[in-house]
Formats: C-alpha cells, structure tokens, sequence
C-alpha cells in the first residue's frame, strides 16, 4: 500500500493528482467532439500554435496560460476563417500556420539563456511543477468548458453526425465550429502543464478512440472516456513516481496501453471479437432480404 | 403528425432564376420554377448536372449566387426549420455512436430551441415514426445494424417527424431494394398528401416516371420544367443528357 500512499504525502503530488482528473474529465469529454467532428489534426495545430503564447508568458514571467489563451484564440479563429475560404486546401493551410507558430516559439525561446532546459519542461509538461493557483485556473476553465459543452450537446451532436442536415435546419454551423475550436483551444491551453504541446493530443483523442471502442452509444462514450483519461492520468502520475519517468510522456503510454488493450479485448470491435466470429449486419449493409426481417439474425 | 399541417397560407416553393457557383466555376444558372404544396418534384440531369447542387442551394448548404428561393411569402432560410433534408447514403457517417432513435430525434431539435432536450413526447413522436416506417421496436439499435433501405427509413423517419414544408432527398434510391422502395413510394405520396413538397434528385429515369408529379431537367442549366406527363419527353430528356441516354420512348 506505500506504493500508493507514500506519493500522496507530498503536497506536489497531490496537486498533481488533482490537476489530472480536472484536466482527464475536460480532455476525455471534449475529445469525444474531437475525435467524432474529425478535429484531431486542428487539435493538434493548435497545440503547437499556442506555444509562442506559452513562451511568451513564460519569459515575461507571468502564467503560461494567459500567452496560450491569446495564440488559442487567433488560432482557432485563423483556423475556422482559412477553412472557409477556398484558396489553399484546408490540411495545408493548417499545417502552414502550426508550423510557423510553433518555430516561432522556438526562435524566441532560443534568444533565452538555458535555453534548452526551459525548453524541455515546456514542450513536454511539468506536472509535478503545477501550483496551487495552477489548479484553481484549471477548474475554473474546466466547469466552463464542460458546461458549455454539456449546455449544447444536441447541437454539438447534430453538427458532427450531419452538418448538412444541422444547416439545412438552420443551425449557425460555422459558429458553433468555432466554439467548438475555442473549447478545444481553452482545453488545450489549461492542459499544457500535464503533458506539454507536443503530446497534449494524446490526452484528447486517446481516450475517446478508446471508448468508442467499448460502446455503440454516445452518452456512454462521452463517460467512458472522462473515466479512461482520469484513470491513465492518476495511473500514469503514479508509474511516473515509482520509475522515475517523465509524467506526461507515462501518462500518455498509459493512455495508450488502455487503447491497445480495448483494440483487443472490446466486446464488439474489437479485433478478437471480430475473429471468433464477424457479426453479421455490421457496417454497410447492403443486402436486405424482406422487410422488417433483423438482419443480424437473417 | 406530418398530417396536422392545416396550410391553408400558401407554401409552395419559388425558385427564382437561381445560380449557384462552387468558387469561380457556375455549377449551376437559370432555374426558375413554382411547386405547389404536396406535390412530388423530380430533379434529373447527367452526373455533375447540379443536381445535388440545386438541394443544397435549397438547404441552405450552399449560398446561391443569384437569384432567390422562397417558400410561401417568406425567404426560404427563415423557414429553414420547415426544411427536412435527407442526405445521399455516402455523406453519413454510419460508424458515428448513435441509434436509429438518436437519429429521428434530431429531427425534433429545432422545434426545442437552443438548451432544451427532447422529451416523452419527442420520443414518442420518433418512436410513432419508426414505427410508420416498419423500424418498430428497433429504435435501440446502432444505425451501422440496418440495411441500406432500413437506414433510408430511418432518415425518412427524421423528416416526418420534423413536420416540415419541404422534404428534399438527395439520390435516394442509391442501394435500396424493391420491397424497399415500396415503403419509400408509399411514405413521399404520404407526405405529398398532407401538403408537403417533397423533392427528389435522381438519376433513376424509371423512378422519376413512376413516382413524380412534376420534373425539373438539369444540365448545369435548366433545360425544362413541368408536369412529368408532358415534360418527361424524348425530346427534353436528349436535350438533357445530351445522348449519353438511350432514350426509351418516354411519357407514353
């Protein structure tokens, strides 16, 4: 019982375990959206764009997350307007912006003494290093972001599954687009310091990906993943601890092995369920043999 | 439900000389055509005719860039809410974690507003839906479960349960069966019956035929207009397809 007990008497490390599960429920339930809207390539733009922010912040000496609320900001809004229009495809104007904002990060940082030290603990994280003032900005940012999140989750739902219907219907869909990279974006910035820019994106779509293989219903889904991103990031915290690893990094592997394992294992998709025996009526049905006959047990 | 339409305003869809453009290429010009309430519109054309484009541009999708659309007195976009549309099989996500009963659902969210959930009632308005439809009792079910005609009768339940003016479908004959498509013609003549204009773009001629009042022949531009009885012609139909089509002797 050390194993688990001798961690806790560090005040560190219990504000470390605090900050995983507020930033584990956040990741885990706006990463079903993510992952569902088929954002993970702009979630991972904006990782990396917010980090001048974050190097900013940090060489002025004030809380990363104010230079990263602002570089999230004109990103996610660079993002959705540049998506509209059609003058270079949308992958690659992306990729032009994240790239730039990110070696633009770099550039600054490099005109910085101990350049590479500062460097290290703020492209991966330092979760051990988070402070009390850290974890209050989380959860004020979290009950926001899940709240707003929760408030419009049919219409979150609606645009994801068919956009075209939701604006037939009359749906602003390009805003809530942009809310929606805004939550991610707000997202992102407060879970910096968990596992840093670089790897962020693993907290946001692993979880996720690992529910939906567990389940067939979003409700669920969005539970599932808020459990298994809480429980990679106290495991992950905990393994960390014991051998010594970068936190972040071991939080993401953790993350990453309960993906594997649910790739395996799941009930229904999962890749032994799939051998025993496929079921039948999954995924594109095109036969049909009378009406109202189940095509499962046809 | 759908039935409870008492219209006596009238709501027939104006499309007004309409162009609509995929960046600088015109996709499509010079549509003008009235349909009145309850009447079944076919929309035919070659592929790359417009004829998706011309149910997106009425959906709103995609803007027009000329011209005007409107559904009784009122700019179409402020009915919007009155427009169910039924996407083509490839545009939806089947592998998306919902059930049929989601699915119909959705169809209630713009009568909820902003922050409310759909209720018993909606429930029980979906549930009555997929019951019309023959899904009766499968409403649990993840929509990657059913056939191909079971999914399009699913989204057919999503527009009945919208109450709309306007149901638009887009290619929905696409890998839907005989016993299938029975069900299909038996739901639209339903919705024709209580006003509703229902509209269906396809490059199924026998359907078109079968099924329409009226019909609308695309090729980038429109090329005729009218009841399908004197418009589904010989001579419209090469002008449209420009003798990509073996022409049957039509209309007869």
């Amino acid at each position: 019982m050390n194993y688990l007990t001798e961690p806790l008497s560090y005040p560190f490390m219990q504000r470390a375990l605090i900050e995983v599960t507020i930033v584990g429920t956040l990741c885990g339930l706006i990463g079903c959206f993510v992952v569902l809207r088929g954002l993970a390539f702009i979630g991972d733009a904006l990782a990396h764009a917010v980090f001048p922010g974050v190097v900013l912040s940090y060489i002025g000496g004030r809380s990363i997350l104010i230079g990263a609320f602002a570089f999230g900001l004109i990103t996610a809004l660079g993002i959705g307007i540049l998506s509209r229009s059609r003058r270079v495809s949308e992958d690659s104007a992306i990729g032009v912006i994240f790239a730039a904002f990110f070696a633009l990060g770099v550039v600054i940082i490099s005109r910085q003494g101990g350049f590479r030290k500062d460097l290290g603990s703020l492209l991966f994280g330092n979760i051990l290093g988070v402070s009390s003032s850290d974890v209050w900005a989380t959860l004020v940012v979290a009950i926001i972001v899940v709240a707003v999140t929760l408030a419009l989750l049919k219409e979150f739902t609606l645009v994801a599954f068919d956009p075209t219907m939701a604006r037939s219907a009359g749906y602003p869909v390009f805003a809530l687009d942009i809310l929606l990279l805004l939550l991610v974006s707000a997202t992102i910035v407060v879970s910096l310091q968990t596992v840093g820019n670089i790897l962020i994106l693993a907290l946001i779509v692993t979880p996720p990906a690992t529910a939906r293989l567990l389940t067939d219903r979003l409700g669920r889904m969005m539970v599932a993943s808020v459990l298994i991103a809480i429980a990679s990031g106290v495991a992950g915290l905990f393994i960390s601890y014991h051998a010594a690893t970068a936190g972040g990094a071991t939080i993401v592997l953790t993350a990453t092995a309960a993906f594997l394992i649910a790739l395996v294992f799941a009930p229904n998709h999962g890749l032994l369920a799939g051998l025993v025996g496929r079921r039948r009526g999954r995924h594109h049905v095109h036969h049909y043999h009378g009406a109202g006959e189940d095509p499962e047990t046809a | 439900m759908s039935g409870t339409q008492s219209a006596p305003a009238d709501h027939s869809l104006h499309l007004r000389d309409i162009e609509a453009s995929y960046g600088s290429s015109v996709a499509l010009r010079s549509v003008t055509a009235d349909i009145r309430p309850g009447t079944i519109a076919g929309v035919i054309g070659p592929n790359g005719s417009g004829k998706s484009t011309l149910l997106k541009a009425i959906a709103g999708v995609l803007p027009i860039s000329r011209g005007s659309i409107r559904l009784g007195d009122a700019e179409i976009r402020s009915r919007a809410s009155q427009v169910a549309f039924v996407p083509q099989r490839e545009e939806v996500n089947w592998d998306f974690p919902v059930t049929a009963l989601d699915v119909v659902l959705m169809g209630r969210y713009r009568s909820k507003g902003w922050l409310r959930r759909p209720g018993a009632t909606d429930r029980r308005m979906a549930e009555a839906a997929l019951e019309r439809l023959g899904l009766a009792g499968m409403g649990e079910r993840h929509i990657s479960q059913f056939s191909g005609g079971q999914q399009q009768r699913i989204f057919l339940a999503r527009a009945m349960v919208q109450e709309p003016l306007l149901v638009l479908l887009d290619e929905p004959f696409t890998g839907v069966d005989v016993t299938n498509r029975a069900i299909f013609h038996d739901t639209i003549r339903e919705f024709a019956a209580s006003g509703i204009i229902v509209m269906i773009a396809t490059h199924e001629l026998a359907e078109v035929q079968l099924t329409t009042d009226v019909v609308l022949c695309l090729n980038r531009r429109m090329v005729a207009f009218g009841p399908t009885a004197t418009t589904y012609t010989a001579e419209n139909l090469r002008a449209t397809f420009g003798g990509q089509v073996a022409v049957f002797e039509a209309g007869a």
